[in-house]
């Protein structure tokens, strides 16, 4: 390791100004924003948290989060665990994960129109052309239903849609930490009578807690900040607004930016504690290293 | 029952979910791309599904709707400012994340682990907190709706992550290497040049391709600081704005959304190598 005088300046120098003028000063001037008014003039105290916590239309994005943290975190969180578990067995693993993973390379916006696709709406009577509908209707004789629109099926609707976009990357991840067990350790447990269900529960899954952790905090940041998907197919219409969306909306088609600010701090607050743990992680990690 | 057998027995109900798993992962794709080939009439009367029983009839398949799409609709030019947005905005992060990485890694200055830890901290900061007071600082410099304005707020959300991979990287390389180095007389720019740079070559792939994804991807940050200026609209801005205006015309859309998909899925199947390795070092980013 070298003392460098002015030498280590010149290299971290571009980075810490950009980070600091990108980062930095507008997360502590969003900060003071989320005090004042529509237009930032006049200081208003908590109002806009106030309003954060009681609007109607806030209440909506919150309740429709809270569901996406649910459902969202755990289907791709269980479902990524279980097909990595499961692909580990066969001969055509790399396909397969390929195909779960395929989602993930393209853009949430692309996936938006893909899935808009598979929900599109046709009056009974009419050829259905999306997927689902036509199964729906065609071939369960149901009526078909506006699955973006109907409110008791539309949150539903997109957060399968990101399901289909972010199982991959949980199986990825956790298909990796799988086959970082050792074998031996599954083995001893099957030859001493243990059957694959106990394997699972037993090794398996306390093995892999730290990368499971890892894999569902990283999630739940996606959860917090969903808003491509939203945006694209229902544009939060329905009643399936989102908090990301909400911010949006309150920027750029209500123009207050007191409220903006105040919704992105909440977005902040609530990711705090994940930074507090990724910080940690990283000095336990040097501590060894 | 011979062993054999029963293994593949008991294997059945495992081939059953994957390759269950498998074809509902890949179905709504591929009703997305053969609709991108249909005619708009057949597009409208039946669904898709109803070409799979005669699939190789080329008949039954036309290429006007991507005609259509590229050029009336502005498609091409959405295709054209997406390479100019992405490249550069690959480019920069790295190469100015790889200094501070190197710096981080291996040189001394006061408040190294201190910046370092805030780097990390950065890493997840939501965008929205950044939003408002970039956009009203790019309205004043003029930068909304340029391309530099979208390359530096790219640099800049790209970088906590950018710093951090290569970082790591960069240090764990051997020590030892970087003293002899020093000891036959080696600069501090010849081992970063020399040493550093050409054996991290796998890291600066994957966080390469990482960021050209992540990039060509976005809808938030070119939504915002690029508006609706059409002039420099990428393809996620100029997708989404179709998804209005289009409607139902799911023949348009569907080609659409195939040409912005396009490019990723060539870089994915040609670099996946690259890409996991990528998510595995990082799963960390905001």
């Amino acid at each position: 390791m070298r003392k460098g005088g002015l030498m280590p300046w010149l290299y971290v120098g571009p980075t810490l100004l950009i980070l600091a003028a990108y980062l930095v000063y507008p997360t502590l001037t969003t900060l003071y924003l989320s005090f004042f008014d529509k237009r930032s003039e006049n200081f208003t105290g908590l109002d806009n948290y106030v309003w954060t916590f009681t609007s109607k239309a806030m209440r909506t994005a919150f309740r429709n989060n809270l569901l996406w943290l649910v459902l969202f975190t755990a289907l791709t969180v269980s479902l990524g665990l279980v097909l990595a578990v499961l692909a580990d067995r066969v001969r055509y693993e790399s396909p397969f994960k390929s195909v779960i993973f395929l989602p993930m390379a393209i853009s949430f916006v692309g996936a938006g129109v893909i899935w808009k696709f598979v929900y599109a709406y046709r009056p009974a009577g009419k050829p259905q052309i999306g997927l689902l509908n036509a199964l729906w209707s065609g071939w369960l004789g149901q009526e078909p239903i506006g699955w973006l629109v109907n409110r008791s099926t539309n949150n539903l609707a997109l957060i399968i849609a990101g399901v289909w976009i972010w199982t991959g990357f949980c199986m990825v991840i956790l298909s990796a930490a799988y086959k970082g067990i050792p074998k031996e350790l599954l083995e001893a447990a099957r030859v001493d009578g243990a059957n694959e269900w106990q394997v699972f529960w037993k090794i398996i899954i306390p093995t892999m807690k730290p990368t499971l952790a890892v894999v569902t905090t990283t999630m739940i940041i996606n959860v917090l900040k969903v808003f491509d998907i939203v945006y694209v197919m229902t544009n939060g219409d329905y009643g399936t607004e989102v908090i990301a969306n909400r911010m949006y909306k309150e920027m750029f088609h209500f123009r207050h930016f007191g409220r903006a600010s105040a919704i992105a701090v909440i977005l902040l607050l609530a990711i705090v504690p994940v930074m507090a743990a990724n910080i940690r992680r990283f000095q336990e990690q040097e501590a060894i290293r | 029952m011979s062993p054999r057998l029963s293994k593949t027995l008991s294997r059945f109900p495992i081939h059953i979910v994957l390759i269950g798993m498998g074809l509902l992962w890949l179905t709504p794709s591929v009703g997305l791309l053969i609709s991108s080939i249909r005619p708009p009439d057949a597009v409208n009367q039946t669904g898709w599904w109803t070409v799979l029983p005669r699939l190789f009839d080329t008949s039954q398949y036309t290429l006007r709707n991507y005609q259509e799409i590229l050029g009336a609709q502005g498609m091409a030019l959405a295709f054209r400012n997406s390479l100019l947005i992405t490249i550069p905005s690959t480019i920069i992060p790295i190469a100015i994340a790889a200094f501070a990485a190197y710096a981080f890694a291996w040189m001394e200055f006061p408040g190294r682990q201190v910046l370092f830890v805030i780097v990390v901290g950065l890493l997840v900061v939501p965008l929205q907190m950044t939003l408002i007071p970039l956009l009203r600082a790019y309205n004043r410099l003029g930068l909304s709706g340029t391309f530099v304005g979208i390359w530096l707020a790219h640099t800049g959300y790209g970088l906590p992550f950018a710093v951090y991979l290569l970082r790591n990287f960069f240090g764990s390389l051997p020590r030892d290497l970087f003293e002899s180095a020093y000891l036959d007389g080696a600069s501090e720019f010849t081992a970063f040049f020399r040493l550093a740079l050409p054996l991290s070559v796998p890291a600066l792939a994957s966080l390469a391709i990482f960021q050209f994804l992540w990039v060509w991807n976005d809808l938030l940050v070119a939504l915002i600081y690029l508006g609706g200026t059409e002039q420099v609209a990428p393809l996620t801005l100029k997708l989404s704005s179709l998804v209005n205006s289009l409607g139902q015309n799911w023949h348009l859309l569907t080609a659409a959304a195939f040409i912005s998909m396009a490019l990723p899925l060539v870089v994915f199947f040609s670099l996946q190598r690259y890409f996991v390795r990528g998510i595995l070092a990082g799963s960390v980013k905001g």
